[in-house]
């Protein structure tokens, strides 16, 4: 279980968090959602006790991340950016961050064989791919065997074969009772992946839930066909609702229900061919959520 | 990697992160990269290899001047060990990149995740590069010691190691090594990065002895004497230097740069985030 309470980090004048308030439960993928630069990794590394926070916890399992006994057998770890000496061999590098919480040295080469390094093992990291270097730091965090893992960007640079291989093994620890937090820019990803989600934008909480309570009532459109679709379009258009034409018998509907576009269709003798709902996707939640960080974020970006 | 029911599916035994822990993970990071070797080689080859072609220089030259030229050897040992000068160097850029190294490459994040108490990571550092630096450095300048009295044995001028003070110039070249390479340690914490810290080092060591012989005299002498190079080298001066510390004095002075260094970049390590 990770608690974030209050959290908040400020650099100088920028505030990167800003007053985070969430849980994440063991046993499911929990998806930490946002744009570039909204505070996702910053939070990450205040759960590991490697910034400050500015006021606030964070907090692992009710506790401080330093009050840890040996943190990597209770919280593994993928940061962003690599956290390795590239001139070390991956073995040596799994065998000195093992050696540092008294974990087993049989258990560094389990730990290869299931990211499947093997090969690489003892060529310097240097050389590693993006891919390999994801392998190497998945490999890492799961070297204590702990009960919460913590992942930042771990698709990042990935090829589809990759990505599947990180999904599945996500759902597996998460499915064995782990407190699993991933973070993405990748909706399409979340969606997939992911139970939960704690969505950020400009360091603030935008919203929290289950990937079927974000995406529901959120940006769901109609597809509507008819052959009278021109005569249909200014009946539905107004207030909150919107109508665009695509094909000539075919309009798409966001802001009305089919039920109510059928009923108006009826009253005017028209003749619907074909009346699909179209749940949101997270991609659009997400985009409707976030519309306004995304803004302001460009604008903070071209102005730095 | 079974179910998490289990108290220890994965057999990992009991475990905490400690100082112990810190050492036995520093010990592999040390053993496991290039330019630890490369430091140590460039090290031992200056303290064994310089120090005794001086004394095969002033041999050669003493002898054929005859009685005059036995100006050239009024300090035998001191001859002998004079390889320190630039084996400092290798040894106090090894101080440096075993910190350095891990904040450019990143590692420094892995290794605080693991040790979040943060002090065992720069304790377990200081101590494994003190345990390595003293072992290879004293052996280095016993050898250089010996090879140099050989070098020296056609002038019958040579020291062996129960002439006065020769046993402890050997053993304080050592010494002084190992305190060079811990001033590396705390600058390398103080500065984060490869450049400033090993310019740092060299400013200190090297550069400001002569930015001190610039003041006037009597306030040169009395400024330089503090200064580490001058303070901590005395240790292998068989003949005493009336207008330098004392050696054991001169040591502890030095040892005083390292520490300050290592306090400083203590301070740094805990109140900067990573």
């Amino acid at each position: 279980m990770l608690i974030a309470q209050d959290l908040r980090k400020k650099y100088g004048t920028v505030t990167a968090v800003d007053g985070l308030l969430f849980e994440v439960r063991p046993g499911v993928v929990t998806g930490f959602l946002g744009p570039n630069g909204s505070g996702k990794s910053t939070t990450m590394r205040l759960f590991l006790g490697l910034d400050r926070p500015t006021s606030g916890h964070a907090s692992v399992d009710g506790r401080a991340y330093a009050d840890l006994p040996a943190p990597l057998r209770e919280v593994g770890a993928l940061l962003e950016a690599r956290a390795v000496h590239t001139g070390r061999t991956a073995r040596n590098h799994l065998r000195a961050v093992a050696a540092a919480n008294a974990i087993p040295r049989r258990r560094v080469d389990e730990m290869l064989g299931l990211v499947g390094l093997e090969a690489v093992a003892d060529k310097r990291v240097g050389g590693f791919s993006l891919g390999m270097g994801q392998r190497l730091g998945i490999a890492a965090a799961l070297l204590g065997d702990p009960g919460v893992l913590l992942l930042d960007e771990p698709v990042n640079g990935l090829d589809p074969e990759g990505i599947l291989w990180i999904r599945t093994l996500l759902q597996r620890l998460a499915g064995e009772g782990r407190t699993v937090f991933v973070s993405s820019h990748l909706m399409s990803e979340m969606a997939v992946t992911a139970t939960e989600l704690v969505v950020v934008g400009r360091g603030r909480l935008v919203a929290t839930g289950t990937v079927a309570d974000l995406t529901r009532g959120r940006g769901g459109s109609v597809l509507v066909r008819s052959d009278d679709a021109s005569r249909l379009a200014p009946l539905l258009a107004g207030p909150g609702c919107t109508v665009v034409a695509g094909d000539p018998d075919t309009l798409t509907v966001t802001g009305i229900d089919s039920r109510e576009i059928g009923r108006v269709a009826a009253e005017h003798g028209i003749a619907l061919i074909e009346l699909t709902p179209k749940a949101a996707t997270l991609e659009e939640a997400f985009m409707e959520i976030t519309r306004e960080d995304v803004e302001f974020h460009a604008a903070a970006v071209s102005a730095s | 990697m079974t179910a998490v029911i289990s108290d220890d599916p994965a057999g990992l035994g009991p475990g905490r992160a400690t100082l112990g822990t810190s050492l036995s993970s520093e010990w592999i990071k040390i053993r496991s990269l290039r330019s630890t070797w490369w430091a140590l080689v460039a090290m031992v080859f200056f303290i064994v290899g310089l120090g005794p072609l001086f004394a095969a220089v002033r041999a050669h030259r003493s002898n054929q001047l005859g009685p005059e030229g036995l100006g050239f050897i009024t300090d035998p040992a001191e001859i002998s060990l004079r390889g320190i000068f630039l084996g400092q160097l290798a040894v106090g850029v090894l101080g440096v990149l075993v910190v350095t190294g891990e904040y450019t490459t990143g590692m420094i994040r892995a290794s605080l995740t693991a040790l979040p108490r943060r002090w065992p990571v720069l304790a377990g550092k200081a101590v494994v590069l003190a345990a390595v630096a003293l072992a290879i450095t004293e052996a280095a300048s016993f050898a250089a010691f010996f090879a140099g009295q050989a070098a020296l044995a056609s002038t019958h001028h040579q020291a062996s190691l129960s002439s006065p003070g020769a046993l402890r110039a050997c053993l304080g070249a050592g010494l002084y090594l190992t305190i060079i390479a811990l001033l590396g340690v705390g600058l390398g914490f103080l500065l984060r990065s490869t450049a400033g810290g090993i310019a740092t080092l060299v400013g200190i060591v090297l550069i400001l002895p002569l930015l001190a012989a610039a003041l006037p005299t009597p306030y040169s002498t009395d400024v330089i004497k503090y200064l580490p190079l001058t303070a901590g080298t005395q240790i292998i001066a068989t003949r005493l230097d009336p207008t330098a510390l004392a050696p054991w004095t001169g040591i502890g002075v030095a040892a005083g740069y390292a520490a300050a260094a290592m306090l400083g970049g203590l301070y740094m390590l805990h109140r900067r985030d990573a």
